[in-house]
């Protein structure tokens, strides 16, 4: 059994089909990777597994608990977390800061009032904070605004923030959109060890093979709101039902 | 010590001082002087800047730290001065029961207002609250007379029960406001040559809770709680994602802030007692929005300085007539004196508003993080002067100050 199911799931925008009877299981300590040309579904598959969008049929099973219906911060609260395609991080506040509040979140849960202990004498919280800052090579950056890094640390910055929660499941939407090719090869360095030291079920949507395929174990092909084949990467390169739907959109 | 990093307790220290010596401070001029028009030692309006201070502060933390701008927050200072005096009425004259059912009282009523308008974000929670208070406004003028007093407000009488009191004094009056038998009117005077100094317990008072206000204030921006409440104003969405449920932090955050409006109330009706439906008028709200915009939003002392600034100028320019502007020009040729007083006279008096919106427009281009960063900057020009023998370069002050 996978760590998070997704049966039949369907939704629709109108008269445009997004999703039609997606199938997916996502096995634990795997990266399962979702690929698929533009407008393929591929984001509104993830946004109803975070609690964004709600499928009109269908169900989302996490560690055998159902997940649709809950709110993103309680998804988040289960164990899944998720990285967006635009880093959304706390601008107005620091790089330490913007750690701090994910490690808060999961030691007190969605909500509890502590507005009388100060934070710098939270000193494991903060401890906790700079390892991981310094663990995806931003700890010298703790004090800077967050808005005002470059976009490469605001991504590695969001990644800290997912990754001190250690989810159970991480979704990653185009971790590395927009970066450049070293920047690129960093991030899936990170990734790779993140994979070995902490053991973490990734499911991740890109657009860069490079990525995909020094990456998955597993790849989904998602094209018109429907999955086209999913296999392992060997055998999804050659595929003739994937270079149709791409018919040179990337060199699969 | 307190709790407090050392910055923090530095301008904890620096308030307390300010809060100690303002009937000297205010009162720098001698009596026979003509500059003595501005001197603000006197109770009556000390009291009111250090109650407006409380009124800012809490709102500073709604709208400073979470970055909801609400527009009704008169409206749970309405509240707490009706409560207060309620409670003169039917309890005693002791304020302290007044005081905290003013807190419990708009504390309630806040959760309720909150609770519906937090539904919304941006100008939509704006609107929604500014319809609550006009609402509550409106109830207080009219409908809910045998509450409120209605038009002419809701006074004390000589028929009060008062069961843990007397319903009259010793001389058939109504009884005087007090802590424990010291009266809220009474004063000290000190008289050192030309010049005189007032000390009123009311002011102290005030000037004690608002201390304690401040202070809890300070606790609460450097919590994991603040923290939380910064991240609102940040981004909701990331928040949301991270786990955390913004919407009963935010109701927090209001409830807080307008227990503290209805603690300023109490402090109002503690000082004068009487309560009138005015007070929840929506220039009334307007009035904290600009106070905490003119200091500076979401900083620590800028409400108190910007609640400071605009009881003053209300307070001193609204006295200014035409007489004392001729008094001042005196010295200069009849014409000239003539001119200037009439370019000035449209912004003293009744038309201090003027002034105040002069100041507010100046501020809000020039200093958008208000007064505070108008202190940053000029002490930032000081620190520059002094460092560059050295050549080292200062670290800014953390965010949030």
């Amino acid at each position: 059994m996978g760590i998070l199911e997704v049966k039949g799931l369907n939704k629709r925008f109108g008269g445009l089909q997004a999703l039609g009877d997606v199938n997916l299981e996502v096995q634990e300590s795997t990266c399962h990777a979702i690929i698929g040309p533009n407008g393929a579904g591929k984001s509104t598959l993830l946004n109803c597994l975070v609690g964004k969008l709600m499928p009109d049929s269908g169900t989302v099973m996490f560690q055998g608990k159902d997940v649709l219906g809950c709110k993103p911060h309680e998804i988040n609260q289960m164990g899944i977390s998720r990285v967006f395609q635009t880093p959304e991080i706390f601008a107005d506040q620091t790089v330490l800061e913007n750690v701090l509040i994910p490690c808060f979140a999961g030691r007190d849960g969605s909500f509890r009032m502590r507005a009388f202990e100060s934070i710098g004498s939270e000193v494991d919280i903060i401890s906790q904070a700079e390892e991981m800052l310094r663990e995806v090579g931003m700890h010298k950056k703790t004090d800077m605004l967050a808005g005002s890094l470059s976009r490469g640390d605001k991504r590695r910055l969001e990644m800290a923030m997912s990754l001190v929660q250690q989810p159970k499941l991480l979704l990653l939407d185009e971790p590395t959109a927009g970066m450049s090719r070293a920047d690129t090869n960093n991030t899936i360095g990170l990734l790779k060890e993140i994979r070995t030291s902490r053991n973490i079920t990734m499911a991740i949507i890109e657009h860069d093979m490079h990525v995909v395929f020094s990456l998955a174990d597993v790849i989904t092909v998602l094209a018109q709101g429907k999955i086209l084949v999913e296999d392992i990467p060997e055998n999804i390169k050659g595929h003739p039902k994937v270079r149709e739907a791409y018919l040179g959109d990337a060199e699969v | 010590m307190l709790g407090l990093k050392k910055a923090d307790l530095r301008l904890f220290l620096i308030v307390v001082g300010l809060v100690v010596f303002a009937p000297f401070l205010l009162n720098p001029f001698p009596e026979s002087v003509g500059m003595a028009q501005f001197n603000a030692g006197y109770p009556d309006l000390m009291q009111k800047l250090v109650i407006f201070g409380i009124f800012a502060v809490g709102y500073n933390i709604l709208f400073g730290l979470t970055g909801y701008l609400s527009f009704g927050h008169a409206a749970f200072l309405g509240v707490g001065s009706y409560s207060g005096v309620w409670m003169m009425k039917l309890l005693t004259m002791n304020v302290i029961p007044a005081l905290i059912v003013s807190v419990i009282a708009a504390g309630l009523f806040s959760l309720l207002i909150g609770y519906v308008s937090l539904r919304r974000t941006g100008i939509y929670f704006s609107i929604l609250t500014l319809a609550f208070a006009q609402m509550c406004y409106s109830l207080a003028y009219s409908v809910l007379t045998p509450i409120t007093g209605g038009e002419t407000g809701l006074t004390l009488s000589l028929s009060d029960p008062r069961i843990l009191g007397a319903a009259q004094a010793a001389d058939g009056n109504i009884p005087a406001a007090h802590i424990f038998g010291l009266g809220m009117g009474e004063s000290a005077e000190l008289v050192l040559g030309d010049w005189s100094f007032t000390f009123n317990v009311g002011y102290y008072l005030s000037g004690i809770v608002m201390l304690v206000a401040f202070y809890l204030a300070i606790r609460l921006f450097r919590s994991p709680f603040g923290l939380m409440l910064r991240a609102i104003k940040s981004n909701q969405t990331r928040m949301s994602y991270t786990g955390l449920n913004p919407r009963p932090y935010a109701l927090a955050a209001f409830v807080i802030s307008g227990m503290y409006a209805g603690l300023a109330g109490g402090l109002m009706v503690a000082m004068d007692p009487l309560a009138g439906a005015e007070r929840m008028l929506w220039t009334a709200s307007g009035e904290v929005v600009l106070m905490t915009i003119l200091g500076g939003a979401g900083t620590l002392i800028g409400p108190i300085l910007g609640a400071g600034v605009i009881v003053y100028l209300e307070s001193i320019i609204s006295t200014i007539n035409s007489s004392v502007l001729h008094g001042w020009f005196n010295a200069l040729p009849d014409w000239l004196e003539n001119t200037l007083v009439n370019i000035m006279y449209p912004f003293v008096g009744s038309g201090w508003h003027l002034t105040l919106g002069l100041v507010f427009m100046l501020v809000v281009i020039f200093l958008p993080g208000g007064i505070v960063e108008g202190g940053k900057r000029i002490a930032g020009v000081f620190k520059r002067n002094r460092a560059e023998p050295s050549g080292d370069i200062k670290k800014s002050a953390e965010p949030g100050e």
